[in-house]
């Protein structure tokens, strides 16, 4: 595996060698540190904003004894409009091995991968609306934790995925990533918040939380995104709460094993609703130290060896 | 079998057992029973070896002897140089390791660069009050500076020989066989 770009790209078996290897760094936890990135050098290169996701690739490689060099947008010289190619071309001339990168446009992971300008390997750590395959593996990772073993996939589970289907790269890379695995896959959005060509996603569509809440073995609600809403999606976000918001009463309409997931950040008390965010069933913390692991099994299949 | 073709048998399952059997009495003999025993195999079948050389141990002090396993293979000087491999499990008893006395098994001890890693490993999770080392084949070729304690059987083998430890647990049955060579 020489970049990991999107989460269609990954095949059945590279998957659940991914979350096996996660598995194992877990086993290893006890460990001060992991010599196994020494000599490596690991650039975070993060166009937009993130908490979870830049400090979990910078922890998953320091714990691997890499390198790691951060770069924000703000405060370098692409405040003074230096291009994406001179920011890589640099990147090359420090030689890095692998280019951890979050970008606003989509296919900016692609672009700096294929281009030519780097020799090193590329980890698409979210492209505007298009993927971040990493977090669609550390949410796979988290529901087999709760429903399966290590070596197996997803097979027979039923998962939700709630919200801005539209403006969501988590949704996407997600879609595809679990009917990788196996699991069935709903999403739940109003008209406005779904992409064009959804019908011919892996999963099933509906209108409605209704209509699969007492099915589903994981629910996965999404960020709604002021950030990327440039049109009115919703008549208001009360209105959007009260048809597709996770509040209590919902929660009680779902099995009793059912887990609830969120990417990150939360609007508590819009997409759900801070009881059920603190409920024993949400793993949303455990999903951000699930992140780290990931992060490791990914950095660890990328730079050490020379093929899955 | 046909991975056997060519090769031929040094241990039978009885040679196995008895040569664990004497591993064991030799480290309830130097240890002079000691009651801080950490047994930690190397995956995969020095995982199923410690296994065994514990049940041995806890038989002939009667006491329950901690147990686990080491996967070494992100302290590997190596990895570069070959494909990924999967990684193995892990375990070592909560509390176990520190200031304990840790006992490595392996199956087949070769260049001694599984072991140097295995001691890079135990560095990395606590600090035993000192490490020994049994392994059921010793077959030569040292690289590095490191050698067992205890040894169920040396045997000379030429650089392109391989030797093959089976055990029923995951093989089928007990044997170690050496083929390959001229």
């Amino acid at each position: 595996m020489k970049h990991l770009l999107t989460s269609e790209s990954l095949t059945r078996e590279e998957t659940i060698a991914l979350l096996d290897t996660a598995s194992r760094m877990r086993e290893l936890s006890g460990a001060k540190k992991l010599p196994t990135l020494r000599g490596f050098t690991v650039v975070n290169l993060f166009f937009e904003d993130s908490t979870r996701t830049r400090i979990s690739f910078e922890a998953a490689a320091k714990r691997l004894s890499a390198d790691v060099i951060n770069f924000s947008a703000k405060g370098s010289s692409v405040s003074k409009g230096e291009s994406l190619k001179d920011t890589a071309l640099t990147l090359q001339a420090m030689g890095a091995d692998a280019v951890v990168i979050r970008h606003p446009a989509s296919g900016s992971a692609e672009r700096l991968a294929n281009a030519g300008w780097i020799s090193g390997s590329v980890i698409n750590a979210g492209d505007g609306t298009h993927q971040h395959p990493t977090q669609a593996l550390l949410d796979a990772f988290t529901i087999r934790n709760h429903f399966g073993e290590v070596g197996g996939d997803l097979q027979g589970l039923s998962i939700a995925i709630v919200g801005d289907i539209l403006h969501s790269r988590v949704a996407r890379s997600n879609v595809f990533l679990l009917s990788t695995l196996g699991a069935k896959v709903h999403v739940v959005a109003p008209a406005t918040l779904l992409p064009i060509g959804v019908e011919k996603w892996p999963c099933s569509v509906h209108f409605s939380l209704e209509e699969i809440l007492g099915e589903v073995d994981a629910i996965m609600m999404l960020r709604i995104q002021s950030e990327r809403m440039t049109d009115s999606y919703f008549p208001s976000e009360l209105e959007y709460s009260k048809r597709y918001g996770l509040d209590q009463e919902r929660f009680a309409m779902m099995q009793d094993h059912a887990i609830i997931m969120h990417p990150g950040p939360m609007n508590r008390g819009l997409e759900i609703s801070a009881a059920v965010a603190d409920n024993a069933r949400s793993v949303i913390v455990e999903q951000v130290s699930n992140g780290v692991l990931i992060r490791m099994a990914v950095l660890f299949h990328i730079l050490a060896g020379e093929s899955l | 079998m046909s991975q056997n073709v060519g090769s031929r048998l040094v241990l039978d399952a009885s040679e196995i057992a008895r040569a664990l059997t004497r591993i064991s009495h030799e480290i309830d003999e130097r240890t002079k029973g000691a009651n801080d025993v950490l047994v930690l195999g190397i995956p995969t079948r020095g995982a199923y070896l410690a296994q065994r050389i514990a049940s041995n141990l806890s038989k002939i002090q009667g006491n329950e002897i901690n147990v686990g396993t080491l996967d070494i293979t992100l302290f590997r000087d190596d990895l570069k140089r070959q494909p990924i491999r999967a990684l193995l499990p892990t375990y070592i008893p909560a509390g176990s390791l520190e200031d304990s006395l840790v006992i490595l098994v392996d199956d087949v001890f070769f260049s001694g660069r599984t072991i140097r890693a295995a001691l890079d490993a135990l560095n990395e999770f606590g600090r035993p009050r000192a490490v020994q080392l049994a392994v059921l084949i010793d077959r030569g070729h040292r690289e590095l500076p490191i050698r067992a304690d205890y040894v169920g059987k040396n045997l000379p083998t030429s650089m392109d020989e391989k030797v093959t430890v089976q055990l029923s647990e995951i093989d089928g049955e007990d044997a170690v066989y050496v083929g390959g060579g001229q």
